[in-house]
């Protein structure tokens, strides 16, 4: 059963690329006179993404059949089922406006998400106690279905600027939206160094003090550049870290982005080599054939739809499920303050188009900060500010 | 101020920007706009018409959505902030100074400064919750001052509208077609169709749909302020029980704030997940992150005393159930429950001892001392007894020759006795630890030698009662409604009319979804031959319409 579900996932993480690749083409052909090419095109794409989300679906079933739990219990589970979504998310969106140009980024960034996902540990783990309640699986799939949706929002609102930034120009626009590509570039370089260690199967052992003044040991999958507080290596030959950092800093975790931020970096120079253009530059011919209006309609209507998926997951259920499991329906950890945040930043964002009319540029950029802001609690509050939440 | 009689003959309040009734711009400023503002029907606000007395001042701030928005940020901020480093509750520390000493240890001087500015209890400090209140405020004036205007301004309009209004609209249309009053009445049967409401006066039509979901703003903003004036409420003496309880096994202990309930642990539990028992999928994990937990769980016996009786008796208790307490099961009677917190494995229950000779190790009799209730004198056999002059459960060393205990709780016991034989009869005084024994009035003859100990699991349990919860639900509940409400419907309103000359107009307005309120009208233009709009607003987007998508 688990093989299968591994197997169903990387049919569906194929199918996500091959149907980028389609709707390239559909976006290609959109604007010449061949329509009917331009239909051949969108369809199949659609096909092969409906096939890709089905697998997925088959992937998650089975798993939550193995492991006897809905499987979004870790950051492989969760982030995985995010990536899922937020493939489903397009697809209800698609079927409203009918637009490849949204499949064309927005399954990109499902396949990124599923990768960096896949970079965690994918055993099935046993629930711990506090975990063991059927409002996990409520709450989390609520929750993150709200988040895929108001993705898509920035997925929109990312083509909007695309098209409409002056890429030849020196403006801040163009450098921000740069620095958009550049951290998907940086995702890919997280993924590169944790594949390439891992398949040099790099270990690495060292005792360390930590902030408690106790001493532990701290295992490292890729060459230390930062070594932890007072560390002194276990395993022989290992590599002597080139920093120490004091106890409060988790140096195996800075040396992971760092070594991420090395391979996306040189990766994104090469990109640039090879490319001779900036990356938004080489992706504006695409998005020039979207229709900026479409885009901002898309990018308002999927966070309406939404807000309230994400209140009722991210705040509504999960007050009622913290209210059983730890007694409060509210207690300020860090992981239920960044989906107050994430909660509060989306009401402004609506009031202000609504009242203040901020369409267009305004807009799209509030909606990729809305996503980063996502991702922000998805990733750096389970990695970095450890809380009740914290599935590392 | 006074009112506003327009040309139609309607009577609008001062401050009205456009005629409720036929909707013509009522001032300068409205008739030089190529396109008015809808957001509330040009009808008049509070906020826009008095700006004189205090009131009207503090009424108009707390109206603005830029204030409000202004509001919401800053708690968006100060949210954030408050997560760089853990809040105090989620601390190892008690005391000030402990606290205090602890965010400078682990943090360093950026700790410390965070603590001294009050960020450690950000959630919790006057201008945190000040912002909370402004928010309640805001919602509430900025609500009323919109959504009463805006009910009579959409309750009385007309379905003949003046030409000024419609073309001042974003989507506009005008031209001669044939067989116009066919046409009118081909696009009233069609917009029927299209679930919009018709009314029809001679040869105007006003087709409306989905006009509730105006309010769903408003629902959604009544539903914040049930929740905010819940969460309120919690101050209020009774609504609110937050107390904790460490129960050890078969120990029956009174309930915190209850009405004489007790609970008795009969038995704690805690397991893990071994690998033979669970199946082959879970292996992996185990192996790599070595024991994991499995279920934590106390079983209990609720008992009822008499109402108010906090010493009562254990035979005087009715027993009200058995239950078994675990993590995300918590135990409920009443408006209370009691939630498995956390635990304490072995604690020292009993320790037994034996009086011996010193020398012969030849044994006086044995006796047990139940920590949690040492008694006075243990009589043993033939004369020879032990007094217990004093008790030290948390021994921790001494201070000038005094003997220290740190809390009440058995971690490392100590006692002082006196023993008592036929060759000692006013007693031989020793200090009994653990590990060993001193003799602080000099040497013994006997000893008391440390025989075995009984432990026992203690269980950390939360009693809450939070007579807030319905209040808080409810608003819960109207919030979501209120979003649906307002996000999943919208309110589109189209006009067509045919004008004394013979041409027809054609106008409409939607409060969000622009293409869709279009698509709408190319549908009924496709039966009924109407003129052709444009949406005015967004002439620069219209050289793409030609594009594909
Ligand atoms: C956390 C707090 C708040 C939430 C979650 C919230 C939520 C909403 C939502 C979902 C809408 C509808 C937006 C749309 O359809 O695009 C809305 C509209 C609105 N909100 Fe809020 N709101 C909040 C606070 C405030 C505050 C503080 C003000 C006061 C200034 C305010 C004033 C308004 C106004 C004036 C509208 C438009 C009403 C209309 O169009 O008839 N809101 N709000």
């Amino acid at each position: 059963m688990v093989a299968v579900s591994s197997t169903l996932l990387f049919i569906a993480f194929v199918a996500y690329l091959v149907a980028t690749f389609l709707f390239g083409g559909a976006v290609k052909s959109s604007s010449s006179e061949a329509t009917k090419s331009f239909e051949r095109w969108g369809k199949l794409a659609i096909s092969v993404t409906i096939i890709g989300f089905i697998s997925n679906l088959g992937y998650f079933i089975t798993r939550w059949i193995a492991a006897g739990h809905a499987p979004v219990s870790n950051l492989f589970e969760f982030t995985t089922a995010f990536g899922m979504m937020v493939v489903g998310a397009f697809i209800l969106i698609y079927f409203i406006y009918r637009i490849p140009a949204l499949g064309l980024f927005a399954l990109p960034i499902a396949v990124l998400i599923i990768a960096y996902a896949s970079m965690f540990p994918r055993d099935i783990t046993p629930l711990i106690p506090a975990l063991k309640s059927y409002w996990l699986t409520i709450h989390v799939i609520t929750a993150a279905l709200g988040e895929s949706i108001l993705a898509i929002s920035a997925v929109a609102g990312l083509i909007w600027l695309l098209k409409n930034i002056d890429l030849t120009k020196k403006s801040k626009q163009r450098f921000w939206i740069e620095a958009v590509m550049y951290v998907c570039v940086l995702v890919l370089g997280f993924v590169a160094a944790t594949t390439t260690f891992s398949l040099a199967d790099y270990k690495a052992e060292y005792n360390y003090v930590n902030k408690e003044e106790k001493v532990l040991k701290m295992e490292y999958h890729m060459p230390a550049i930062f070594g932890m507080n007072e560390s002194t290596a276990i395993t022989e030959n290992a590599m002597t870290p080139l920093v120490e950092m004091p106890a409060l800093v988790n140096a195996k975790k800075l040396t992971v982005v760092t070594w991420s931020v090395l391979f996306g970096t040189v990766l994104y120079i090469l990109l640039r080599l090879i490319l001779r253009k900036r990356i938004a530059a080489v992706l504006q011919p695409f998005a020039k054939k979207a229709n900026s209006q479409f885009m901002d309609e898309i990018g308002y209507r999927s966070v309406l739809i939404g807000f309230p998926v994400f209140t009722l997951g991210a705040l509504i259920f999960a007050m009622i499920w913290a209210h059983e499991a730890w007694s409060r329906f509210w207690g300020w950890d860090p992981k239920e303050v960044w989906a107050l945040i994430t909660w509060l930043f989306y009401a402004v964002f609506l009031h202000l188009r609504l009242t203040k009319g901020w369409h267009g540029e305004k807009s799209a950029w509030l909606a990729l900060i809305g996503f980063i802001i996502i991702m922000f609690n998805l990733v750096a509050v389970n990695l970095i500010i450890a809380g009740l939440h914290s599935y590392a | 101020m006074d009112k506003i009689v327009c040309t139609c003959g309607n009577v609008n309040p001062a401050g009205t920007e456009l005629c409720e009734s036929c909707g013509r711009p009522l001032n300068q400023e409205t008739k030089e706009k190529k396109l008015v503002d809808m957001r509330y029907e040009g009808s008049a606000r509070r906020s826009q018409t008095y700006n004189k007395t205090i009131i009207d001042k503090i009424w108009n701030f707390f109206s603005s959505v830029k204030v409000g928005m202004w509001i919401i940020v800053s708690i968006l901020v100060a949210a954030a902030i408050g997560t760089i480093l853990p809040q105090v509750f989620y601390v190892p520390a008690t005391t000030e100074a402990d606290i205090a000493a602890y965010y400078e240890r682990i943090y360093g001087t950026f700790g410390k400064l965070y603590y001294e500015l009050g960020l450690s209890d950000l959630y919790s400090s006057w201008w945190f919750q000040t912002l909370i209140g402004m928010l309640g405020i805001s919602l509430v004036i900025a609500s009323l001052d919109r959504v009463i205007p805006l009910y009579k301004s959409l309750k009385k309009q007309q379905t003949k509208r003046h030409i000024s209004f419609l073309k001042r609209q974003r989507i506009y249309g005008i031209g001669e077609i044939e067989a116009s009053n066919e046409s009118i009445d081909k696009a009233e049967e069609k917009l029927k169709t299209m679930r919009y409401k018709v009314k029809r006066d001679g040869n105007a039509i006003l087709a409306e749909r989905g006009r509730f979901s105006r309010w769903g703003p408003y629902v959604n903003h009544t539903g914040l302020i049930i929740f905010l004036l819940g969460v309120m409420l919690r101050a209020i003496p009774g609504f609110y029980v937050d107390e904790t309880m460490w129960l050890r096994e078969g120990e029956t202990l009174y309930i915190p704030k209850t009405d004489g309930y007790f609970l008795e642990s009969k038995e704690f539990t805690y397991e893990t997940y071994s690998k033979e028992e669970s199946s082959e999928v879970f292996g992996e994990a185990i192996d790599r992150v070595g024991s994991i937990a499995k279920n934590y769980q106390t079983d209990v016996a609720l008992y009822k005393g008499a109402d108010d009786a906090v010493a009562g008796k254990p035979d005087e208790l009715e027993f009200v159930k058995d239950s078994s307490i675990q993590v995300n099961k918590p135990l409920k009677f009443d408006n209370f429950s009691v939630f498995q917190m956390d635990f304490r494995l072995d604690e020292l229950k009993a320790m037994k001892f034996q009086l011996q000779d010193k020398e012969t190790q030849e044994s006086f009799g044995d006796f047990t001392i139940d920590l949690s209730d040492p008694q006075p004198i243990y009589e043993l056999q033939n004369g020879y007894k032990v007094e217990i002059l004093d008790y030290y459960a948390d021994f921790t060393g001494f201070e000038e020759g005094v003997p220290q205990s740190k809390s009440p709780l058995p971690n490392n016991p100590a006692f002082l006795v006196k023993m008592y034989s036929p060759e000692f009869p006013k007693g031989e005084t020793s200090f009994v630890m653990i590990k060993e024994t001193l003799e602080p009035l000099g040497e013994n003859k006997h000893k008391i030698a440390f025989q075995s100990v009984e432990t026992r699991d203690v269980s950390g349990l939360t009693i809450r009662k939070d007579l807030t919860l319905p209040i808080l639900m409810l608003g819960g509940l109207i919030f979501m409604i209120g979003v649906a409400q307002g996000s999943y419907w919208n309110h589109r309103r189209i006009w067509i009319q045919r004008l004394e000359d013979g041409q027809v107009v054609i106008a409409a307005h939607t409060n969000k979804n622009w293409l869709s309120i279009m698509k709408d009208i190319d549908a009924v233009s496709v039966v009924a031959n109407l003129p052709k709009y444009e949406d005015q607003q967004d002439l620069d987007s219209k050289a793409e319409k030609g594009e594909g998508v």
